[in-house]
C-alpha cells in the first residue's frame, strides 16, 4: 500500500464525486457527443481512479497489471468475434431470420406491449 | 502457527491478495462479457433506447455516490489496519461499508419493485433481460462482499488477520467499478 494519509482517499472521492455529478448533467444538454464523453469518458476516469487511489494498482507487481490486461483483452476479442453477428441484420450472402414468438410467453407479457414487439421485432433473432 | 497460504509469497506479494486477483480477473470475464453483449445488442437495436428510457437516472446515480461513499470508508479502513494498526478503527469503517451496501440494495429494492409493477419485467423486453441479469448479478456480488466484509470486521475488531481488511477491500472496489460502468450503460444512454 502506498503511503497516503487518509485525506488523500477523501480527494480521491470528492473527485470522484464531482466527476458523478458531471457524468449526471452532461447528457441532460441532449448532445451525443457531450453525453458520450461525459458518461462513458468519465467512467473511463472514475474506474481508473479507484483502481489505482483505492485498489493501489499501480503498487502492484507487474504480472497483476498484465493478468487483469489479458482479461480485458478476451473481452475485446470476444465483442470483435462476436458483434458483427449481433449489430447487422444482413451481410454477404446471409440474412438474420426474423423470429416470431408464440406460445405462453407471447400471450402472458403480450398485454404490456412491449412483449409483442419483440416477438415480431427483426433485431431479436437467432441464427 | 499461521496457514501456508498466508505467509507463502512466491509470487512476491501476500498469497490472498493474488487470489483476489485471481478472483477479479475471472469477474472481468464475467461482467464484460455481459456488458460487451448489451453494448452490441444496444448499438444494434436504437429501438432500445425507448425501454432504457424507463430506467431513473437519478435513482442510479444516488446509488453510484452510494457505492463510490462506501468504497472512501473500505480504503480508510485498509489505511487504519495497515498503517495504523487499528483493528477496531477499521472494523467501524468496514461496518460503514457494510452500512452502503445495504443502502444500495435497498435503494435497488425500492427502484425494481417500481418497475416490475409498471410492467418492465425480466421477459418484457431484451433490454430489461440485460438490465435484470447484469444488475442482479451485481447486486448478489454487493451481498457476498457484505457477508465477507461482516466476517473480516468480527475479526478486525479484536485485532486479528486485519490484512484481510485489504483483500476485502479490493474486491469491494472492483464492485463499485463495475457499477461505475453499469450506470452509464443502463441509466444514462437512452
Amino acid at each position: 500500500m502506498a503511503d497516503h494519509g487518509s485525506q488523500h482517499y477523501v480527494k480521491i472521492w470528492g473527485t470522484l464525486v464531482v466527476l458523478l455529478v458531471i457524468s449526471i448533467l452532461g447528457p441532460l444538454l441532449g448532445h451525443p457527443v457531450v453525453t458520450l464523453i461525459t458518461a462513458f469518458g468519465i467512467a473511463l476516469v472514475k474506474a481508473y481512479l479507484v483502481a489505482r487511489n483505492f485498489m493501489h494498482l499501480n503498487v502492484q507487481p507487474g504480472f497483476v497489471g498484465y493478468l487483469l490486461s489479458t482479461c480485458l483483452v478476451f473481452m475485446l476479442l470476444f465483442f470483435a468475434g462476436s458483434s458483427p453477428d449481433v449489430m447487422k441484420k444482413e451481410g454477404d450472402n446471409w440474412r438474420k431470420p426474423t423470429v416470431v414468438v408464440t406460445g405462453p410467453l407471447h400471450h402472458e407479457a403480450g398485454g404490456h406491449g412491449a412483449a409483442a414487439e419483440h416477438g415480431a421485432g427483426e433485431s431479436h433473432t437467432s441464427h | 502457527m499461521r496457514p501456508i497460504a498466508n505467509t507463502r509469497t512466491a509470487a512476491g506479494i501476500p498469497t490472498g491478495r493474488l487470489a483476489v486477483w485471481w478472483v477479479l480477473a475471472s469477474e472481468i470475464v464475467i461482467f464484460g462479457g455481459i456488458l460487451m453483449s448489451y453494448v452490441m445488442h444496444r448499438i444494434g437495436n436504437p429501438d432500445w433506447a425507448e425501454q432504457a428510457a424507463g430506467t431513473n437516472m437519478w435513482i442510479g446515480g444516488f446509488n453510484t455516490f452510494v457505492l463510490l461513499t462506501s468504497s472512501l470508508s473500505a480504503v480508510l479502513a485498509h489505511h487504519a489496519a495497515e498503517t495504523e494498526g487499528n483493528g477496531p478503527k477499521a472494523a467501524k469503517l468496514l461496518g460503514l461499508t457494510i452500512f452502503g451496501g445495504g443502502v444500495f440494495l435497498c435503494v435497488k429494492a425500492f427502484e425494481w419493485t417500481h418497475e416490475i409493477t409498471h410492467g418492465m419485467t425480466i421477459q418484457s423486453h431484451p433490454f430489461w433481460s440485460f438490465y435484470y441479469t447484469a444488475a442482479g448479478i451485481h447486486a448478489s456480488h454487493v451481498i457476498a462482499g457484505m457477508v465477507l466484509m461482516a466476517f473480516v470486521a468480527r475479526d478486525a475488531a479484536k485485532g486479528l488477520e486485519l490484512h484481510r481488511v485489504e483483500l476485502v477491500g479490493i474486491y469491494w472496489h472492483f464492485v463499485d467499478i463495475v457499477w461505475i460502468f453499469l450506470f452509464p450503460l443502463l441509466y444514462i444512454a437512452k
